[in-house]
């Protein structure tokens, strides 16, 4: 027997797909009646629906602000949350939240996944979010005094770590990568995982302006979304020739393959037409097709990856492969949106990583002196100016960096860049030029 | 033995992150590494990536809520186990991945999977989100675990999905739709650049509270925190305070994150904003974000219907309308923004009208406009 009514979130029980509330039920029922000794609330997911279902009442959140809880000795991974209703809702007075740093790509054996749900079934809530935006594996609802018992578990049993909060480097993410797509230009799962060791202190000590993301994209198709939410976008791209099977571009002609590998199955859009669906389409028209030969002027391609995704088939990335690296981007909060902007148009991605790792610290170390409390990166750089950051990392300008060149003359010149210098004398000046 | 909270720095282990990803994978994965050759979407929801070592693996995809209890993830396992070999993987936007190495695997999973039902009747396993159709939608936390939204996600969700369903396990759209839902604007999604973003909005000034305020927040972090300084210091009934200039808030909240006592959740207040157009990807046109053209939809809870609504009219006029692999932003472009809203049927307000930072630039500086 449920221990609120709730008529609304009932709602939410019907439909086809699949029902968060349906799941908390069950997940109260089994709390209800299980052998195992829990150390957090057993009403904790009773009580959660009971709060949701006042919230959906009164359409107002009733989670108070704040509160500041955490492991000893780091300072992020750990999310306070007390509810405001406490006295109805004693099951989820205090239910914070624990973040985990996912593995690369969130591959899982199900022995991890049954270790971690005995953990947070025993000592949280039952409650997980697979996974949080960023990336985490989120666990969801304990109380203070349990935090520490579970992150020594973690730590001792499961060999793993918490993630990142707060303002220091969140727990970074990734695609899939090599693990599983043909068009991974570096091994995103490895520079993820390798990055997450070696800036591990940068994760779970805040000492940062505000929060920094990186986020590896093995290709321009972008599947992580690191160009619109990192601070650090890295892209795998490639520099030399697209590589071409003429063959199989003549069954994807002929039909014997399905174009773009049979995601427009659904509907009949005709048969394919390389001219229009890919010729024409290509943004720099860089393609020729005269009825038996592909032809591509690479030097003319941007690497959309339109054509490829098309006929994965008869097309595959170049090999001259690394990652295009981009910086700034952000959600609105507080500047407004900014998407990462093309700073090293390509770096070859390989172990140890030097080359990035010295960029990357090089980044830190002037943001961290010159960004303000709550500056994110692109915010800083806008305000510097793109022209300052490119001189402390020591990075040539290039005209891959720009949409344009600017359309006002107002250039800020230094006084190294004028011959003679600023300094002028008026007498001198006079002499020709009367008052 | 475990923490003992009497030494608690007794045998720490600290800095060990997570764990290698290479204890993870499934074989089948691990000894192709690299050498994946091209894959086909055999159907809505599955997948066949082929090496070039010959060897193949099949993928099902299902969508998942991203909140989930531990009983599901169990019976997640349970399928892993009895299929996959033990092995599976989650998606960036929330799906479940179960991988056989085998074409004869591939039916008996797929039965299993539809079978499965919550007792309320709904899914636990829908196949699909792949190709040129409906993904799972990415969304933040709501009202079930967050402090500052304006609408809650999990049932926002859930209400659209049901309504959008076959277009999930379906693959007859011009091209792929990435709806992502934020409950706020700080978006911890980042849905700023997505086909269709459903964006928690609020639109009353913060209260003050100005009996606590002192005690709770640094003043001059709170009034740093406004992006129109529309905060200032003051003094009420001898206490230090602050005033807010109510016709200069933009809404954003980046004050109530500072400061506890400066509330601005309300039940008319907040509520839902749609934008659209915005894309991640670099194929064929650049990356973009999403434009606003819905400003502002009440808070309709449980089924949130305004919402699913217009989603649908937005979301329905493009797959109507736009050609084969034009994404919806293209698509907006290419008929232009004056088509967009006829072809919609939403009504165009002065809310649409760009009045922030470098507005400028979104107004229109030409005669090329159409009837």
């Amino acid at each position: 027997m449920a221990k609120h009514k709730t008529p609304m979130l009932d709602e939410l029980e019907k439909g086809r797909w699949p029902s968060f509330v349906s799941d908390i039920k069950q997940e109260a029922e089994n709390r209800g009646k299980t052998s195992v000794e829990l150390h957090a609330p057993k009403e904790a997911c009773d009580d959660l629906l009971g709060l949701l279902e006042l919230t959906y009442k009164d359409k107002v959140v009733h989670w108070k602000h704040g509160g500041i809880v955490g492991v000893f000795g780091y300072g992020g991974g750990v999310i306070g949350r007390y509810c405001d209703q406490p006295d109805q809702f004693p099951g989820v007075r205090d239910f914070h939240t624990m973040r985990v740093n996912q593995p690369s790509s969130k591959f899982y054996s199900t022995e991890f996944l049954r270790q971690l749900c005995d953990l947070w079934e025993r000592r949280g809530s039952g409650l997980t979010n697979m996974h949080g935006s960023t990336g985490d594996i989120i666990l969801l609802g304990t109380t203070t005094p349990q935090l520490e018992e579970i992150f020594w578990e973690l730590t001792h049993d499961l060999n793993q770590d918490l993630g990142g909060s707060g303002s220091n480097l969140r727990t970074p993410s990734d695609c899939i990568g090599m693990a599983r797509c043909e068009y991974a230009c570096y091994d995103t799962m490895a520079l993820c995982y390798d990055l997450t060791m070696e800036y591990q202190d940068e994760l779970h000590r805040p000492a940062f302006p505000y929060k920094f993301k990186f986020k590896f994209d093995g290709c321009p198709n972008g599947c992580v979304a690191s160009i619109a939410r990192a601070d650090m976008s890295v892209i795998g791209t490639w520099r030399d020739d697209i590589r071409i099977d003429q063959g199989a571009v003549r069954e994807y002609v002929g039909g014997e393959f399905k174009p773009n590998a049979g995601a427009h199955s659904g509907r009949d859009w005709g048969t394919f037409d390389i001219q229009k669906e890919v010729i024409g389409l290509c943004p720099t028209q860089c393609m020729e097709w005269d009825g038996k030969k592909l032809k591509i002027d690479n030097k003319e391609c941007t690497r959309c990856m339109h054509c490829i995704n098309v006929m994965p088939r008869a097309l595959r990335i170049g090999q001259d492969t690394g990652a295009s690296i981009l910086f700034g981007a952000k959600a609105p909060i507080l500047e407004g949106a900014q998407m990462s902007t093309l700073t090293v148009p390509f770096m070859k991605i390989e172990e140890p990583y030097d080359e990035l790792k010295d960029l990357i610290e090089k980044v830190w170390d002037f943001w961290s002196e010159e960004g303000k409390n709550r500056e994110r990166l692109g915010e800083m750089i806008q305000r510097v100016g793109f022209q300052k950051f490119l001189e402390v990392l020591e990075i040539e300008p290039d005209p891959r960096m720009i949409q344009e060149p600017r359309s006002n003359p107002y250039i800020f010149w230094k006084e190294e860049d004028v011959p003679g210098g600023w300094d002028r004398d008026i007498k001198e000046f006079r002499k020709k030029h009367q008052r | 033995m475990g923490y003992d909270p009497k030494d608690p720095l007794k045998d720490r282990i600290t800095d060990i992150g997570p764990r290698n990803y290479e204890e993870f994978l499934p074989p089948v994965i691990k000894e192709n590494y690299g050498k994946w050759l091209y894959h086909d979407i055999l159907e809505p929801g599955v997948l066949m990536h082929v090496s070039e070592t010959g060897a193949k693996v099949y993928t099902v995809r299902v969508g998942g809520c991203r909140l989930m209890s531990v009983t599901h993830i169990r019976e997640i396992c349970e399928i892993a186990d009895k299929h996959c070999g033990g092995y599976l993987r989650f998606t960036t936007r929330n799906n479940i991945e179960f991988m056989v190495d085998d074409e004869s695997k591939l039916k008996p999973l797929m039965e299993d999977l539809e079978k499965r039902e919550f007792a309320g009747g709904s899914k636990k396993f829908p196949r699909g989100g792949t190709g040129a159709g409906l993904t799972n939608v990415v969304h933040t936390q709501g009202w079930i675990h967050c402090h500052t939204p304006a609408i809650d996600a999990s049932g926002v969700v859930k209400c659209v999905m049901d309504e959008l369903y076959d277009d999930f396990q379906n693959m007859r759209f011009p091209a792929q739709v990435r709806i992502s839902l934020a409950c706020c604007l700080n978006m911890c999604g980042a849905v700023h650049c997505s086909d269709i973003a459903i964006l928690g909005i609020h639109r009353k000034p913060p209260m003050l509270d100005h009996e606590h305020l002192d005690n709770m927040c640094e003043i001059p972090l709170a009034i740093a925190a406004c992006p129109t300084g529309a905060i200032k210091p003051a003094t009420v009934d001898g206490k230090k305070t602050v005033a807010v200039k109510n016709e200069r808030c933009m809404f954003c909240g980046n004050c109530y994150t500072m400061c506890p006592s400066m509330p601005l959740a309300d039940e008319e207040g907040s509520g839902v904003a749609l934008l659209v157009g915005g894309k991640i990807s670099n194929r064929i046109s650049e990356p973009k974000f999403s434009k606003v053209v819905v400003p502002f939809l009440p808070n309709e809870p449980p089924r949130w219907d305004s919402t699913v609504e217009a989603i649908k009219k937005i979301l329905y006029a493009y797959v109507e309308d736009a050609n084969k692999y034009e994404r919806l932003g293209d698509w907006a472009e290419r008929i232009g923004w004056e088509r967009f809203f006829e072809k919609t049927g939403l009504p165009f307000t002065e809310h649409l009208i760009d009045d922030y930072r470098f507005a400028y630039t979104t107004w229109r500086q030409s005669t090329q406009f159409k009837f």
